[in-house]
């Protein structure tokens, strides 16, 4: 699933808001006075923002007022207010939260939000842009809006795009890439100063520099060119991939998200563990019951230990699934507890539960039913991983594939499984596969057939009964050409054991001596 | 009258016969004869006038289902050299498990987990589970736990035993590591019991030494029954299989054969039974 990902832009927001600030002075009519808004510099005043009228007028954003004042006499002046403009850009920035999960700041007039999985609620994105203008009008703001997969690609659309563009991302970039491909490099969000040189070496579209990047040594060039330029905004190689989300775009959440964490500064340093251990518990418990407010549940742990003498020990911990039961949780760490070398004392514990997922309330256990209902599979095989180590815990799964060994997988034990086709069960498969296929002597009548007797771990065995061959081929895709194919027979012995067989090779296939007989599985 | 004096004579013929080891074949027949009785045994002893009538009781397949509580703790002994242990103890617990009813208004699937416990040293001996052959009903639900030492093993079968989400545990132990000591052992049967999770235990190349299991086999392969379609080829399992002690069961012998969704049970006549058949005639 791509990100989705809506750009705002108010285009006039500084007017915007003083005009909404100053609606009773002008008494019910629009302001089609012309009218700016200056910020003092050392050089007099300049204009901040200006109205559509002063904008008729011949007044732009970052002309001197005095030379503005020349075309139009009449222009009408107040102050400019960034820092007020940018306190109310963060309320917005909160109030767009109604459209998605989660927003950012875009100073200074933008907005983004992250529409993943969410335009269904408002009936597709064209009905989520339609409701976002719908709100930004009540508001009486003036709006820009754009949805794609990159933040980039997005801000892109949304200034300099056609209105309400809608990128789809969902196969490829290619998408990205032909909405894009029209638009002034200005859209890649460059410094002013390489917009310059871009400008110079006569590249105006976004196409043009990706038709350059496309033709194999051309993002070489374009690489010399910018290989002093480290920050984003200066290199547009770094904002091409941002814009087609090949490299990642960090963006600061307006809400932000902090993972759990609770500490304990100790009065006294602390040496032993009996001390510890307290303390622990009374970290656990705060521990679940921040997690418990925020509805949370731990799936990895980190504790720790500042010691005294300036080391940090840190000791981690990773759960089967969600969980903030304090008792787990300490009984988990006693565990990893035990090689702690406390040094001159521990003065401050600090746990933090950097990987949290949801988690429910639930209906504790009442009273002794606890005791008779036993643990959860999860808090069982989080007690069996601590002791036994993550790679003595696994869950069989199957594999796609004809070769016996490879045909099953280990996986972690609470893991969904991996999808897979169905068997076609034609043949029998042992109960148990050997480690490794142990090698056999065997004794039999013709050497292309099945044994008569083999020996195996010192014992002699008659083959009583058989079935096969069941002839499996090796995967040429993927070993040697010198790879023999295998003849598998289900043998029972003169004692009923019945075994799983195979001769590796056949005589005169060109691919080394005589045959050699394994033994790999062990029937029921 | 009558009646309380034939039972008399029945329970006083039997009792020497719960005392007695039966007679095996094998080499280790000494230890055999003087392993001692366990408490749980003794225990039963004492009461043996009480419980005359459940411990007459034979075992067949599908006892769990008539109201009989599943035993909690088995013991399988098994050579190390065929997978007859395993195959024997996944039969048995499938048959306990398909036949233990389920509480009232619980309709939904059982699709809780089995855990399988290996020793390193008997995974190396007689492999790992392979998904393919397993049983249709356990193929899913294996979680399979290797360990390093004999105490990580119980660790792993008590943990097992008390966990709810779990159907049955599977261990598979190699010979007679000095961890699983009597205190061992009853510690697992408490649990299993508290929990009401089933433990199967195999036991591969080891001597039936003192233990608190409640039932305890001993198992090996039989010649499979003719198969249907292909006579030459090996059929579906079959264990002869021995149940040698048993709290509320008398001992035995059977062939049991895998029946695909049930097990199958041929008794064969047991030198205790014998004589016991001899001694009721006698009364």
């Amino acid at each position: 699933m791509t990100r989705r990902i809506l750009s705002l832009w108010l285009p006039a927001l500084a007017m915007d808001r003083w005009r909404l600030a100053h609606v009773d002075e002008l008494g019910g009519e629009d302001d089609t006075q012309p009218r700016v808004l200056i910020s003092d510099t050392a050089h007099g005043p300049r204009i901040e923002a200006a109205n559509r009228a002063g904008a008729m007028a011949g007044a732009r954003r970052g002309m001197m007022l005095a030379d503005a004042r020349t075309l139009c006499p009449a222009l009408l002046t107040a102050p400019a207010d960034p820092a007020g403009n940018l306190a109310f850009l963060e309320q917005l920035a909160v109030w767009a939260m109604r459209w998605g999960p989660w927003s950012a700041m875009d100073p200074p007039d933008g907005l983004l939000v992250d529409v993943t999985a969410v335009p269904h609620l408002f009936g597709g994105e064209g009905g989520l842009l339609d409701d976002v203008h719908a709100g930004f009008a009540r508001r009486k703001l003036a709006l820009r809006s754009a949805i794609a997969p990159t933040a980039g690609s997005a801000w892109a659309c949304a200034h300099y795009g056609r209105a309400r563009t809608i990128v789809d991302g969902s196969r490829s970039d290619d998408a990205i890439r032909r909405a894009l491909s029209d638009l002034p490099v200005a859209a890649l969000r460059l410094d002013e100063d390489v917009l310059t040189v871009l400008r110079r070496l006569g590249i105006k579209r976004i196409g043009q520099l990706d038709a350059i990047e496309e033709e194999g040594a051309g993002r070489d060039a374009i690489q010399r060119r910018f290989r002093n330029r480290r920050s984003p905004a200066a290199n547009p190689l770094i904002r091409l991939d941002q814009l087609l989300g090949r490299i990642p775009e960090p963006l600061l959440p307006v809400v932000p998200q902090q993972a759990p964490l609770v500490q304990r500064r100790l009065m006294e340093p602390i040496r032993h563990r009996t001390l510890l251990d307290t303390v622990l518990d009374d970290l656990a418990l705060d521990m679940a019951r921040e997690l418990e407010g925020k509805a949370l549940g731990a799936r990895r742990l980190e504790l720790g230990l500042w010691r005294v003498d300036g080391e940090v020990i840190v000791r981690r911990l990773e759960m089967a699934a969600a969980t903030r039961d304090p008792a787990h949780i300490c009984r988990l760490f006693a565990a990893r507890l035990d090689d702690v070398d406390a040094g001159f004392g521990i003065e401050m514990l600090r746990l933090r539960a950097s990987w949290a997922e949801p988690l429910a309330l639930a209906q504790g256990d009442i009273e002794a039913a606890a005791e008779a209902h036993g643990t959860s599979l999860s808090a069982c095989i989080d007690r069996l991983t601590v002791r036994l180590g993550a790679e003595a815990v696994a869950r069989p799964v199957p594999f796609a594939s004809h070769i016996p060994e490879r045909a099953q997988r280990w996986h972690p034990p609470l893991e969904p499984e991996p999808s897979s086709q169905g068997l076609l069960e034609f043949h029998h498969r042992p109960l148990k596969l050997l480690d490794k296929a142990e090698k056999i002597a065997v004794l039999y009548a013709t050497p292309d057939g099945y044994p008569k007797r083999f020996r195996w771990r010192g014992a002699v065995r008659e083959v009583a009964r058989v079935e096969g061959p069941e002839r499996i081929a090796p995967e040429w895709w993927r070993e040697r050409g010198s790879a023999r194919l295998r003849d598998y027979y289900r043998i029972e012995d003169g004692a009923g054991c019945r075994y799983w067989i195979y001769r590796q090779g056949l005589i005169g296939d060109g691919r080394g001596g005589m045959p050699d007989w394994y033994l790999q599985g062990l029937c029921g | 009258m009558e009646h309380k004096e034939n039972e008399r004579v029945v329970l006083s013929s039997l009792l020497p016969l719960w005392c007695r080891m039966p007679t095996e074949p094998s080499s280790d027949t000494a230890t055999r004869q003087t392993a001692p009785l366990d408490v749980a045994d003794i225990g039963c002893m004492v009461g043996a006038g009480a419980l005359g009538r459940e411990r007459s009781s034979r075992w067949r397949p599908g006892l769990a289902g008539e109201g009989q509580a599943a035993p909690c703790h088995s013991e399988i002994f098994a050579p190390s050299g065929d997978g007859s242990g395993a195959a024997a103890a996944l039969a048995l617990a499938l048959d306990d498990w398909r036949h233990t009813s389920r509480p009232e208004g619980c309709e939904a699937e059982d699709r809780r987990a089995v855990l399988w416990v290996q020793m390193r040293e008997a995974a190396g001996l007689v492999g790992r589970p392979y998904r393919p052959g397993l049983p249709e009903d356990v193929r899913r639900r294996v979680i399979h736990v290797l360990a390093d030492t004999p105490e990580d093993a119980l660790f792993a079968l008590e943990e097992g035993v008390r966990c709810r989400e779990i159907a049955f545990v599977i261990g598979e132990m190699l010979g007679n590591p000095r961890a699983l000591d009597f205190t061992a052992s009853r510690r697992l049967t408490l649990a299993a019991e508290r929990h009401g999770v089933p433990l199967y235990l195999v036991r591969l190349d080891a001597r039936p030494d003192l233990s608190s299991a409640r039932m305890r086999w001993n198992v090996a392969s039989a010649p499979s029954p003719e198969a249907r379609w292909n006579p030459q080829a090996p059929g579906t399992p079959a264990w002869h299989a021995e149940l040698f002690r048993a709290r509320g069961h008398r001992p035995g012998e059977w062939i049991l054969g895998d029946g695909g969704r049930q097990l199958l049970a041929k008794s064969l006549p047991s030198a205790a039974q014998e004589s016991e058949q001899s001694s009721v005639v006698s009364a």
